[in-house]
């Protein structure tokens, strides 16, 4: 999967959770905890998502790594290939 | 008897919205003294009781909008002469609704009460047309949601801090055994079965009313009223700005499973709709949690007529001394608000630290 691809299905998931996220500009450097107000909820049901639409299954304790939209891609174009 | 109708409110106001009655079923109420605040086009309008008397019946609950001229409360009033010995007892008349099969179920389902709806079929008969009305006009645009929520955050926290009497207390919290528990217990889940911290502080909660049932309770006719179920409220921040604290039913015997399933399921509903009016009605104590936002602590204001609101802050590494040797601990600041009329801050200390002594054992949560 191309990063390009990655980076839709992550829109998409956090679309998903936070509708303002469909029509923002999204910083790819700024954590989306503070960038769209996202609590621990939020971002478990975003792991959720993740793992229903690429099966990967995120540690919690991988949960820092995927702070940023470029770490999120980052991290899952990894795991993809491993 | 007499009925207590939606007022008009100037010409131009159709209906209005009950933000909250000022007085319950069995309390008196005098001519002139406010007995509800009514959310309008207008902003809240506290309403006046026209008659004196005692309330009989509520007929509407707050959030229901109600058309002017829709009864909204029986009054029982005191100039009313008492029953001649020979008479039958006055029994309250029953207030007969005329309603298609259809209509009632439909209304059921959504939660409106019947009372409120205003019929326009044969005979005032309430068709489905009228209960999809109702439904429609429930549902407001976001915007209008979102102003007339304000006024009744600002209305239920004004009385709040008017009426009563809060003390606030605080306590540290070691979460070493309970992180260290949830990680483990996270590490073998699959991800949809995870666990969050909040929910151990729910049923920490939950429990330690048990030991300390008078602050699952309401404040009703200047007394402690305890209720059986616990009903904890979830303070829960919408989606661009407003605040709702829907009640996590039974938390008390809910497994962490069954609490976490419920929990999401309740945070979604308040964020897109479809909470119940039983949830919105029935908590028994409200806890906040601000933590996610980076806060250490939060002394929140008590939700009428309930009588303590308990708050976390965020669960954050700093030094504590265990066994005499400073080591990082994730420590969390829990706090109470409680209502100095039905509790003493004796009572309150020991409620904070049963919470404390439950989260030392998460396993047994």
């Amino acid at each position: 999967m191309t990063r390009e691809e990655l980076k839709l299905i992550v829109l998409d998931a956090l679309a998903g959770i936070a509708p303002e996220i469909a029509a923002a500009e999204i910083d790819p450097h700024r954590p989306l905890r503070d960038q769209f107000d996202l609590d621990s909820m939020d971002f478990l049901n975003f792991a959720i998502v993740l793992h229903k639409k690429l099966g990967v299954s995120i540690p919690e304790t991988d949960y820092a790594r995927l702070a940023t939209l470029d770490q999120c891609i980052e991290y899952l174009s990894r795991t993809e290939s491993a | 008897m007499a009925e207590f109708v939606m007022p008009a409110l100037g010409a131009d106001t159709e209906a209005g919205t009950l933000v909250a009655w000022l007085r319950q079923p069995g309390e008196a109420v005098a001519r002139g003294e406010v007995i509800a605040e009514i959310d309008t086009d207008k902003g809240v309008i506290e309403v006046e009781c026209f008659t004196s008397g005692v309330v009989e019946r509520l007929l509407i609950e707050p959030g229901q909008k109600a058309p002017v001229g829709a009864v909204m409360a029986i009054i029982r009033e005191e100039s009313a002469a008492p029953p001649a010995p020979s008479a039958p007892p006055a029994q309250p008349a029953p207030v007969r609704v005329r309603i298609s099969p259809v209509a009632k179920k439909l209304a059921e389902e959504s939660g409106l009460a019947l009372d409120a709806l205003r019929g326009t079929g044969p005979g005032g008969r309430i068709t489905q047309e009228d209960v999809e009305r109702a439904l429609a006009e429930r549902a407001a645009p976001p915007t209008d949601r979102h102003a007339r929520m304000r006024q009744a955050i600002a209305a239920a926290m004004t009385r709040s801090k008017r009426e009563t009497p809060h003390y606030y207390l605080n306590a540290t919290i070691d979460m070493h055994s309970a992180t260290v528990w949830l990680a483990a217990e996270n590490a073998k889940r699959s991800v949809e079965d995870r666990l969050l911290a909040g929910v151990l502080l729910i049923k920490a909660v939950a429990q330690a009313l048990r030991e300390l049932p008078e602050f699952n309770a309401v404040w009703e006719k200047e007394q402690l009223v305890r209720r059986e179920a616990v009903h904890v409220g979830m303070a829960i921040s919408l989606r661009g700005g407003g605040l709702i604290a829907p009640a996590l039913r039974d938390a008390d015997r809910q497994s962490l499973d069954e609490l976490m399933r419920n929990f999401q399921d309740l945070v979604r509903r308040a964020r897109s709709g479809g909470l119940r009016s039983s949830e919105l009605s029935d908590a028994t104590i409200t806890i906040t949690s601000l933590g996610d936002q980076g806060v250490d602590a939060v002394f929140g204001i008590i939700h009428p007529p309930q009588t303590a609101l308990v708050g976390f802050g965020r669960i954050a590494e700093r030094p504590w001394i265990v066994d005499g040797l400073v080591v990082p601990r994730p420590l969390v600041t829990a706090s109470l608000s409680a209502d100095h009329r039905a509790t003493d801050g004796h009572q309150g200390a020991r409620f904070l630290a049963a919470i404390d002594r439950l989260l030392q054992r998460p396993e047994e949560l």
